[in-house]
């Protein structure tokens, strides 16, 4: 029978919702990890032990479990959250979904998202808001290269804190040896990432060992199980109420001719009635005379709260200005450096003009240079070209007028913009404003991200560049010796050789990727000029 | 430093996420189904833009089948606002004689509902339309955007949405092309629940238990808010303490016995429940892609 469920189901269709006593913060996380780690099978395995699947849904589960499942009919937890028909058809997860659940202590939302490389701005989004990450990782394969690019997109995007899940724990006999490798050269990958915590779990989300409760099998892990873990973190959170005050305007709120009053959202900062305010960017100051809400008026409003200002002088400021603290001014710039992740099929046009929306400000954008691409594999500067889909790189960007900015370690809300393709209307990019990043504008392979990586380069280099250097050169030197010339000679051949060769190899790389681009630019033109369509 | 709770971190969202719309979008309006999720979609929208009023109109797509209480209650909310109140069926289902008895619930929610609400669209060339979705009801739900794009036939486009970063949403579109605006995908049915009761929002008395007409009907309970309700063969009318959890058509609609008759008891009652809340939905049981399948041919 279709509908039949286990008993041992059915008496886990318990409360949809638990009580709120002593509650902590909301925590949003997200699950990354590359296809078929189980990220969807956690979070539906979380759901099922926090008890959040209701009954009818527990009846649905079954019967789809028996229709599209990939665990020969018994409960597939991944069909819980893989909602689209297409997901269900292939088993994989396209685009992110959030769930909500609740335990005594704590309020979730999870951004379920999508382990292959192609839907990687999907993954991007969830991790936006996010203030944890949960990277997945098959104890069979270990450290793979979707796990390097997840885990540098989450550090880029602002999440501090990692819970570190090895999954399908069941299918290396539960191996503390295996465990500790893998944990291990996460860690050593993870080094500049500048996560401040990294918890590491071993687990199995199809059993559910330590994800509610300790498992017996594990019984060498000392740490805590993974909904408890994430029950009790304190994350390094949000750091924008202790920012200074910056409100992006939102709506000019004029009901009649006696109100004028400015809507929209703290992005940082708090603000008192009587605080004196700059409007960005004219600089025109005044000070606060109401913070007014349908609740009635506030003497002081802070970050997160959407209020209605009124200023006590009549000054100009509309949709897209920001009013901030007079005495803290923010930075007003035509141009900037920002770290891009393109998020579109289309490559970027160096040169062409996008949309950009930065807080509740539109204007026009043009990347004016890339400086260097990210290599995901090594997170090492790569020589700069324009952007694909998923690549990142160090751009400057150039805007047709003033935007009010911060950093985006600062604040995600005056430091994160969007790119929008003006024909297309697709969004491009999205883009994180480094205002540390040098303004070098030097067009080689730019400085390298940090210093403290150097070493481990170094020593990738030996191993990957040298050593077949050396030993080519080796050749070429023994083979002159054989052939007759003189053992000096043929150590200087070596030498020359082992030198001459990667140059050589990085000239014929360099001339093919200016071919390359000298093809797409000429397509371009000929696009541009009516090209004969 | 002050803490904002929970629901204020909701509440400043979706008044966000309003203010952007009426500040970037031509013509919007409110999709006002005047059920629990519309009753606080109404409520925030009267908060995000005081002291003046919603610089949009109210749309109800009626399908001729809502419960008689509803249609009440929906006149009375928005005189009581002093909002504009747009009332939109579609004349030639009501013309063709379709109805969830004859016609079957699938035909007859897309022909009231669903083709009603494009009509609706079309007829006065909104290019926003804001609704109650919450990204908990359903698994299709949860992947929707908070400002969702659709093509010039209303279509969505499950596999091609944009992605939406941080706050930031693009509002960007074609002549033609619409937004369905969802400022409540982050809340839960609990959420819903406890706003309401913290708010002290009007929401139409079919949520609080009462003894009730009802009539079992293919496992489900069946109020018969008329006589346009026949019985079948065997079928008889009882008297029970029931409510409902979600309003909709109500031949489509399920009771749930019940004897909670105030908000707290209704949320003590929804928080030991063991059922989901579209439980009681008849149209959601079409089929297991179903709610995709319907919002992709314009359901909301």
């Amino acid at each position: 029978m279709a509908y039949a469920l286990a008993e041992k189901d059915l008496a886990h269709a318990a409360p949809l919702a638990a009580p709120r006593a002593g509650e902590k913060a909301l925590l949003r996380f997200i699950t990354c990890g590359s296809v078929d780690d189980g990220k969807s099978t956690l979070i539906g395995r979380m759901l099922y032990d926090s008890r959040m699947i209701a009954e009818d849904q527990l009846a649905a589960l079954d019967r789809d479990s028996k229709k599209f499942g990939t665990q020969n009919g018994a409960l597939d937890f991944a069909l819980l959250v893989d909602g689209l028909a297409a997901e269900r058809e292939q088993g994989i997860t396209i685009d992110v979904a959030y769930r909500y659940f609740r335990t005594d202590k704590r309020s979730f939302i999870v951004a379920d998202t999508p382990g292959h490389e192609q839907y990687t701005r999907n993954m991007a989004t969830g991790a936006s808001t996010a203030d944890l990450a949960i990277i997945l990782i098959d104890a069979r394969k270990g450290i793979l290269p979707q796990t390097r690019r997840h885990s540098f997109i989450v550090s880029m995007l602002g999440v501090r804190d990692v819970a570190l899940a090895i999954n399908k724990m069941d299918l290396v006999d539960y191996s503390e040896a295996r465990f500790n490798e893998i944990v291990a050269a996460y860690r050593d990958m993870a080094r500049d990432l500048n996560f401040r915590t990294i918890a590491p779990l071993p687990i199995s989300a199809l059993n559910g060992d330590n994800i509610a409760s300790l498992s017996e099998r594990t019984a060498w892990f000392q740490g805590e199980p993974l909904l408890p873990l994430l029950e009790n973190i304190e994350t390094a959170g949000d750091r924008s109420s202790e920012a200074s005050f910056r409100f992006p305007v939102q709506w000019v709120n004029r009901p009649d001719l006696n109100f004028r009053g400015f809507s929209g959202w703290v992005a940082s900062g708090a603000v008192h009635v009587g605080d004196e305010i700059a409007s960005m960017p004219s600089g025109k100051t005044s000070r606060v005379q109401r913070i007014v809400t349908a609740d009635g008026d506030l003497d002081l409003a802070v970050a997160g709260q959407s209020v209605t200002l009124t200023l006590a002088d009549e000054i100009d400021a509309s949709r897209g200005d920001v009013l901030v603290a007079a005495t803290q001014r923010p930075a007003v710039a035509t141009e900037i450096q920002a770290r891009l992740l393109w998020t579109a099929e289309t490559d970027m046009h160096p040169g062409a003009s996008y949309i950009v929306k930065l807080g509740a400000r539109v204007a026009n954008a043009t990347i004016a240079q890339v400086h260097h691409l990210v290599d995901i594999h090594t997170f090492e500067p790569a020589r700069a070209r324009p952007l694909g889909l998923n690549e990142i790189g160090l751009a400057t960007i150039r805007f047709d007028r003033p935007m009010i900015l911060g950093d985006y370690r600062d604040n995600r809300d005056l430091g994160g913009f969007i790119l929008i393709d003006r024909i297309t209307n697709e969004t491009v990019a999205f883009g994180l404003i480094d205002t540390s990043a040098a303004a070098s504008s030097d067009e080689a392979a730019a400085p390298p991200a940090t210093e403290t990586a150097n070493w481990t380069a170094l020593k990738r280099n030996l191993r990957t560049k040298l050593a077949p250097a050396a030993f080519s050169g080796s050749c070429v030197g023994l083979g002159a010796v054989v052939l007759g010339a003189s053992p000096a000679t043929g150590l200087l051949l070596g030498l020359a050789d082992a030198a001459l060769r990667p140059v050589a190899r990085n000239l014929l790389r360099d001339y093919r990727r200016f071919r390359a681009r000298r093809a797409r630019i000429g397509a371009e033109e000929s696009l541009s000029d009516g090209g004969g369509i | 430093m002050i803490q904002l709770t929970h629901l204020q971190k909701l509440e400043a969202e979706a008044i966000h996420i309003f203010r952007e719309v009426a500040a970037e979008c031509e013509r919007p309006v409110l999709l006002y189904s005047i059920g629990k999720d519309s009753a606080v979609l109404l409520h925030l929208a009267m908060k995000a833009f005081y002291p003046s009023k919603p610089p949009f109109p109210l749309l109800h797509v009626d399908t001729t089948w809502k419960f008689r209480e509803m249609i009440e209650f929906r006149d009375r909310r928005a005189k009581e606002l002093g909002l504009e109140l747009l009332v939109h069926i579609n004349e030639d289902g009501v013309k063709a004689g379709v109805n969830p008895f004859d016609s079957g619930s699938r035909l007859h929610t897309d022909v009231m509902k669903t083709q009603g609400l494009k009509q609706a669209l079309d007829k006065y060339r909104y290019d926003a339309a804001f609704g109650g979705a919450r990204r908990d009801e359903e698994k299709s739900r949860a992947k929707e955007r908070v400002f969702s794009l659709r093509s010039a036939e209303h279509r969505w486009d499950p596999k091609n949405q944009r992605p939406e970063p941080w706050r930031l949403y693009n509002t960007r579109k074609r002549p033609g092309e619409s937004f369905r605006v969802f400022p409540l995908s982050n809340w839960t049915e609990s959420d819903v629940w406890d706003y309401i009761a913290k708010e002290n929002i009007p929401v139409p008395s079919l949520y609080f238990a009462k003894v009730r007409p009802v009539v079992r009907r293919d496992g489900a309970l069946i109020m018969r808010d008329d006589e346009r309700m026949p019985l079948r063969p065997g079928e008889a009318v009882e008297h029970l303490s029931v409510r409902f959890r979600t309003l909709g058509c109500y031949p489509l609609t399920g009771a749930v016995e019940s004897t909670a008759a105030t908000l707290p008891e209704i949320i003590a009652e929804m928080r030991a429940s063991k059922v989901s809340e579209r439980e009681g939905r008849i149209i959601d049981h079409d089929g297991s892609a179903s709610m995709e399948q319907k919002k992709q041919e314009g359901y909301f």
